[in-house]
């Protein structure tokens, strides 16, 4: 049943970027030469919501589905954040596309981001490979 | 049927975006992400012996799940990127793309770029193959991307994140600027 919910939530979340036009290359292309409002209003309202949302859930101190309380950790800071992160961006602007685009492109009937999706899990298996001699 | 064939504004589009912060949580116990699932499929497929794939997937399967339904959703939102990018894009981006070199602006992702036989020419291999490459490298180097940080992790405060976040962007300006010219000169 839960499993049921997630693939709503994902084929709604599909829905969401191609309809946003979070997947558009030129969207993104936009947003990076600061010509358009468009997806700043995207990720920042959504920021806007997700902190809100949670503050919600932390003030009436909301339980899981099954019952437990709600564990939120935070990403480990260091060396990777910042590589990686530069190296992700570098990435994002030449493909148009994050991870959630990628998928929901391929969904699109786009046969060139199947190989960018292809590529992108490459690049985590090579990540996964070399991870123990890379700076962290 | 409308709704699904047309363009969602911003203020529709991240507000929802916003709620699957507290939804996973509340459906799952577990934070909002999806580059995860590039090491998933990994785990899933060819079993790579490196250690960082040493772990059971079994207990994150709900993200594979996710990104199928996301497959789904894009297949099922398909006509809004046959959109042109005329009237609907901003023109001085259009017009710095077409000192560039783009000549075919009638879907929001070009044609010139990213049609099948796009893939075969050099920009291509550097805009999907290397492309897609440090898409996969970067978000599983900085253990997370758009929506792992920059919305789940941003919004809950994390300083790693709002880091992250702005390295994102940082490269993004970079291979916008720098990368890109080169590129499409290709």
């Amino acid at each position: 049943m839960v499993y049921f919910i997630v693939l709503m939530l994902g084929i709604l979340f599909g829905l969401i970027l191609t309809n946003g036009e979070v997947i558009a290359w030129l969207r993104i292309q936009e947003m990076f030469r600061f010509d358009s409002f468009h997806m700043y209003g995207v990720i920042g309202s959504a920021i806007v919501v997700g902190a809100l949302s949670m503050a919600v859930l932390r003030k009436l101190n909301l339980k899981t589905l099954s019952g437990d309380p709600i564990v939120v950790e935070e990403k480990s800071l260091g060396k990777g954040t910042v590589i990686g992160g530069l190296l992700f961006g570098m990435g994002w602007a030449l493909t148009g596309a994050c991870p959630g685009p990628l998928y929901a492109l391929v969904g699109n009937g786009y046969g060139a981001f199947l190989v960018a999706l292809l590529s992108a899990i490459a690049g985590a298996y090579v990540y996964g490979s070399v991870r123990d001699r890379l700076p962290q | 049927m409308d709704i699904l064939s047309s363009f969602w504004p911003w203020y529709v589009t991240g507000p929802l975006i916003g709620l699957y912060v507290p939804a996973i949580y509340l459906l799952l116990n577990k934070h909002f992400g999806i580059s995860s699932t590039f090491r998933d499929i990994c785990t899933v497929t060819v079993r790579p012996k490196a250690r960082y794939f040493q772990y059971n997937w079994r207990d994150h399967s709900w993200r594979l799940v996710f990104v199928a339904g996301i497959v789904i959703g894009g297949f099922l939102g398909h006509p809004t990127l046959t959109t042109a990018a005329e009237g609907q894009i901003s023109g001085h981006t259009l017009d710095v793309l077409a000192s560039l070199g783009l000549k075919d602006f009638t879907s929001l992702v070009p044609p010139d770029l990213f049609s099948w036989n796009a893939i075969f020419s050099l920009r291509g291999f550097f805009l999907l193959v290397v492309g897609g490459f440090l898409v996969g490298f970067g978000t599983r180097y900085a253990d997370g991307c758009t929506s792992g940080h920059t919305i789940h992790g941003v919004s809950n405060f994390h300083r790693s994140s709002l880091v992250a976040t702005l390295c994102f962007f940082i490269g993004g300006l970079f291979s916008t600027y720098v990368l890109l010219p080169l590129i499409l000169n290709l």
